[in-house]
């Protein structure tokens, strides 16, 4: 996730990619085909979220994916914002852990994903 | 010490820092150790933080692998989930051949909860994609079928996520699971039957729909008659009950399954009544305002093409993708412009061509060069007529002169020169241009070449007598570079030559400026100015020696060769190729394919360098040839400075990564020997980048270290008396682990020690750190990562430089990373191989070809070769005792393992030539082993790089297919 000034917010790699191809990947703030890859993104305020695919993967899945993921923080957060994401980094990764794990989605369910969160949040 | 809380927050913030793009190399130990922590909360910090910081290969995760196990063997679940997640999203090697059991039992185990075992399916993906062996085929099918039979959706998501991988690798294996996925697009496409949170706008799991849709196109076919039929019912109500619907969220998700359902339908082969439905529906998506789907429209339409016999219906929409060439967004601008290329034939060439010439004046700079190379090419394979081309040619250089590579302009000439007819027509155009105010140095080469060869087939003209011509050009000198300027030169010899009766005034003119050259500090330059004045003294003998070109022999276009090369996603590329060979008949007919006067034909453009003054007897004209052309490229005192490493792997195309461009595809009866008559390229073409670099000279000879490193695993890579650079590798599937070993000779250091990667397209590879000094007699070992993507020949270079003293040295080595590396030798039986073979029928999967100009081997010698190629040659399969069958499995990401099958048929009589058959189940992987095996079969050694060419071997001429009667072969072996 990289916000309107390119800078980002949350990275999570899970194809081990060298420093030099993730800055490449994540300043390029457009629809675009780079190399072998394909950057899918959107906006949401002064946020863009970008995912890199490779050219097996149906582009406007991975599109509504990331609208699910918003959702998903939305429900959580309410009224998600950047501040949300940089104040509650490690939220934002336990999410993204349950709904993304080598590259392939795990759950779609928004209660699933949030179950374990929310355990903890009482825990504490 | 730190309190867990503080612990935690500081893992965090380095994660952060390294999120920005920082290089964070300390703390990763303290990240590691927070995953041995007993409780939850630093637990899971450790588990995220690892396997973000960390690689694989990171020594600190060796640290982990017991805790990381008892988590997953352990009771409490939480630990399971997160101990599968770290394993599924960076474990390596180890931790497959250790944890594999462990998940495999979690994910089918009854007592187990869907949190965990979802988690475990994608774990065990890794575990695969690390080691094929963890996922035993025979056990596997029926789990797997059981799996895709869940109930739970997050485990159905995980499974058909992992059921992919394992189809993709070998589907033969996993039949019984197919009717289970349509049992599973039923349930969601047409029962809806999926709990209300796992509907998304209305729609069930569109993931889901589109994971299972892709796994299905894995299956060659659909057998079955009730499955195919419920499977197409479903398709057809995705196709027809797909609306636009106002809600964006909707309308995507719904066509991300209809565009999955398109690709299933094309991949299916379906009725061409569905058929052209789907073309109908990609008519329609290309024309829409949404710009996502306009542009997944035009991607589809391509993918289409290739499959389908649909050219004429998409043709209907020729004017629409045109529009969408000027479309805002670059990514529907690159889309329409490979449709275009795609969909290009004879009856819209001139079209096409046209539209794409007026775009390329404003299109951006970024897309120029493609641009401006496929207009090249379609110009060229399907050009009406000749002078056609020439002006669509000269368009191109006029208008994007920057991005026309020298291919461009070589091949315009060659064409002229094989085309009398051509010639006049030619320099009329050529004079033309030179009057526009500003023309593109390019222009300038390749108008003075034309008109010193033919402009005195204009001299009745107005403005085209030799002192006009030699004026108008000379007036470009000032603004030329020195390259041109040797070009310019030679025009002005011919010119001279050309005028009878002489013209004193235009002689003295142009001796001034042969005696104005003669003292050029470039050496080019310098001796052509010398040997020109010289020569032109002599008078008539300048007719001789100044005579007009040869032919040249026929050869492969080398601008479809730079296509496939340049940089394209896969898809496209192969789209390309297999275009390429289905049409290549289309390509231009040079009218004469004998050179003329007897002439043998000249040698590779651009590689050889003779001195002009060495001639002895016969062809002068020979050696001007080789002369002018090598020169262009070889004495380009600066080498253009180029920022992608594909640029420079282009400018290296010719040279060392493309070892034997002699042998085109194409069967050429001229090929062959034009080929013999050249000298090896790899040993000259290196000789000669080194010789404008370096002053230290190798010792050995490089291509024959590389071509040995080719058939081993570890040896000597490359040596001079400074630097030794040794290689050790490994290779396992589609991986492979290189260890290059930089050793100092000296007792000084080495410094400046720098090497770089150039990998092609089909390789990912990771060099780790090397040093900037290499100390005194020590040796440095540098480990790099491999893993082939897909099948391909082309090579990867190191390009390596150091400097010691003074002396600045810069090698650019051929890595032995080929294509035989991914190869595992198989022994097949004939109960295996034929029910293969026959399965393999035809082309583009099984391709065959008849090789001639050989070098001439015994068989022993030929079995020898293909297994040290780790070809495995298979005894006794064949019944003729002079053919040989070999067979192999190939390793690739995209093809995983795919059996390929070799069959070669040799004559006795005549050891030069053979027929060769090549099968297996990928297209691409088909033609370039063809192409390999051919490589390896016409190399010939050069002992050293000093070789002299060698003459042209005499062969038998008796026609082949007498002795080889295909069908006769062929019925012998079924």
């Amino acid at each position: 996730m990289v916000n309107k000034q390119g800078q980002t917010r949350l990275a999570q790699y899970y194809e081990y990619l060298n420093l030099e191809e993730r800055r490449a990947l994540e300043e390029q703030c457009s629809f675009v085909e780079h190399r072998n890859y394909k950057v899918v993104y959107r906006r949401y305020a002064s946020l863009f979220f970008l995912v890199g695919v490779d050219n097996e993967e149906n582009e406007l899945a991975i599109l509504e994916f990331i609208h699910l993921l918003v959702e998903t923080m939305d429900r959580h957060f309410g009224n998600v914002c950047e501040l949300d994401i940089m104040f509650h980094l490690e939220k934002a990764h336990f999410m993204l852990e349950e709904m993304v794990m080598n590259g392939c989605l795990v759950e779609t369910s928004k209660s699933s994903i949030l179950s374990p969160i929310q355990l903890m949040e009482k825990a504490s | 010490g730190l309190t867990p809380y503080e612990k935690k927050k500081y893992v965090w913030k380095m994660l952060y820092i390294y999120m920005l793009g920082y290089d964070v190399d300390f703390g990763h130990m303290e990240a590691v150790s927070l995953i041995s922590a007993p409780k939850y909360p630093e637990k899971q910090v450790g588990y995220i933080v690892t396997s973000s910081l960390l690689n694989e290969n990171h020594d600190f995760l060796r640290l982990a692998i017991n805790t990381v196990r008892n988590d997953i063997i352990g009771r409490n679940e939480t630990f399971q989930c997160l101990a599968l997640t770290l394993v599924g999203n960076i474990g390596g090697r180890e931790f497959a051949e250790s944890l594999a059991p462990d998940v495999q039992k979690l994910l089918i185990s009854s007592s187990c909860r869907p949190l965990v075992r979802k988690k475990a399916a994608l774990c065990l993906l890794r575990l695969y994609r690390k080691n094929p062996d963890v996922v035993n085929v025979d056990g596997w099918s029926d789990r797997m079928a059981q799996l895709l039979d869940e109930r739970d959706m997050g485990v159905l998501t995980s499974s058909m996520s992992l059921f992919v991988a394992l189809v993709s690798n070998n589907h033969e294996a996993y039949w019984s699971c197919l009717p289970k996925c349509v049992k599973v697009l039923e349930r969601l496409a047409r029962n809806q039957d999926v709990p209300q949170e796992y509907t998304y706008y209305g729609i069930p799991s569109p993931w889901l729909q589109v994971k299972t849709m892709r796994a299905l196109q894995y299956f060659p076919t659909v057998e079955d008659p009730n499955t195919r039929r419920s499977l197409f019912e479903v398709l057809q109500r995705v196709l027809m009950g797909t609306d636009v619907v106002k809600n964006v969220n909707k309308n995507n998700a719904s066509h991300a399954v209809l565009f999955e359902a398109l690709a299933l339908v094309m991949h299916l082969d379906a009725e061409k009544e569905m058929m052209s439905q789907c073309v109908a529906l990609l008519g329609k998506f290309i024309a829409v305002r949404e710009p996502n789907i306009r542009y997944l429209g035009l991607e589809n339409m391509t993918r289409m093409l290739m499959v389908a016999d649909v050219q004429d219906i998409i043709k209907r929409h020729q004017a629409q993708i045109i529009t969408s060439l000027k479309d805002p967004d670059i990514s529907i601008r690159r889309r329409a412009l490979d449709l275009l290329y795609g969909m290009c034939d004879v009856s819209n060439a001139k079209d096409i061509v046209e539209e794409l010439l007026q775009y390329l004046s404003t299109a951006d700079f970024a897309m120029r060069e493609e641009l401006s190379l496929k207009a090249a090419i379609l110009a060229e394979k399907f050009a009406p007529d000749l002078s056609w081309y020439v002006d669509v040619i000269l368009q191109l250089i006029d208008k994007a002169g920057d991005f026309v590579s020298d291919d461009i302009w070589f091949r315009v000439v060659q064409f002229v020169t094989n085309n009398e007819d051509l010639q006049p027509y030619a320099a009329m155009k050529a004079r033309e241009y030179l009057d526009k105010p500003a023309i593109h140095e390019t222009m300038v080469k390749v108008s003075a070449y034309i008109l010193g060869e033919y402009s005195h087939l204009l001299a009745r003209r107005p403005g085209c007598s030799p002192k006009e011509i030699f004026s108008i050009l000379h007036e470009k000198l000032p603004t030329v570079s020195t390259s041109t300027i040797p070009i310019l030169l030679s025009t002005y010899a011919k010119i001279l030559m050309h005028t009878q009766p002489p013209d004193q005034d235009l002689q003295s003119q142009i001796w001034t400026i042969f005696s104005k050259y003669e003292s050029c500090i470039d050496a080019e330059i310098q001796q052509r100015a010398v040997e020109y004045h010289a020569l032109s003294m002599k008078g008539a003998a300048l007719m001789d020696i100044l005579a007009e070109m040869p032919k040249f022999p026929e050869r492969q276009s080398p601008l479809i060769k730079k296509a496939e090369d340049s940089e394209a996603d896969t898809a496209e590329q192969s789209a390309i190729k297999l275009r390429a060979q289905q049409q290549s008949s289309n390509a231009l007919v040079v009218t004469d394919q004998r050179p003329a006067n007897g002439t043998p034909p000249v040698s590779q453009l651009g590689l050889v360098k003779v001195p002009i003054m060495s001639n002895e007897d016969q062809s002068t004209a020979e050696q001007v040839v080789a002369h002018t052309n090598g020169a262009l490229t070889i004495v380009d005192p600066q080498p253009p400075i180029t920022p992608s490493p594909d640029l420079l792997g282009d400018l290296l195309g010719p040279l060392a990564i493309e070892g034997h461009t002699g042998i085109a595809p194409q069967s050429d009866p001229n090929m062959g020997s034009g080929f013999e008559g050249g000298t090896n390229p790899d040993a000259l073409a290196i000789a000669s980048v080194e010789e404008q670099t370096n002053t230290v000279q190798p010792i050995g000879n490089i291509a024959e270290r590389f071509q040995a490193l080719c058939l081993k695993d570890s040896g000597v890579l490359y040596e001079d008396p400074y630097i030794q650079i040794g290689i050790k590798a490994e290779w396992r599937v589609h991986h492979g682990q290189l260890v290059l070993f930089l050793g100092n000779k000296n007792i000084a250091p080495l410094n400046s020690v720098q090497a770089l990667i150039l990998p092609p397209s089909h390789l990912k590879m990771e060099l780790s750190l090397v040093p900037e000094t290499i100390p005194p007699r020590a040796q440095v070992q540098c480990p790099l990562e491999v893993i082939n993507l897909q099948p391909s020949r082309d090579v990867a270079v190191l390009d390596f430089s150091y400097k010691f003293g003074t002396h600045m040295v810069n090698v650019k080595l051929r890595l032995p990373a080929v294509l035989n590396k991914f190869f595992q030798p198989i022994t097949v039986t004939a109960e295996e191989f034929f029910p293969q073979w026959r399965s393999l029928s035809g082309p583009p999967l099984k391709l065959q070809e008849v090789v001639r100009g050989l070098r001439p081997m015994l068989l022993a010698e030929m079995v020898a070769l293909f297994n040290s190629l780790r070809l495995m040659v298979c005894p006794g399969l064949d019944p003729n005792a002079n053919n040989l069958v070999a067979s192999t499995t190939f390793y690739s990401e995209s093809t995983r393992a795919m059996l390929c099958l070799i069959r070669i048929e040799t004559d006795p009589a005549d050891r030069t030539q053979l027929r060769m058959t090549v099968a297996s189940g990928d297209p691409t992987l088909t033609y370039e082993l063809k192409e390999f095996i051919k490589e390896q079969l016409v190399y010939i050694p050069v002992p050293s790089r000093s070789a002299a060419p060698m003459p042209p071997q005499v062969r038998p001429t008796s026609p082949p297919n007498a002795v080889l009667d295909p069908g006769a072969l062929l019925a012998g072996l079924l």
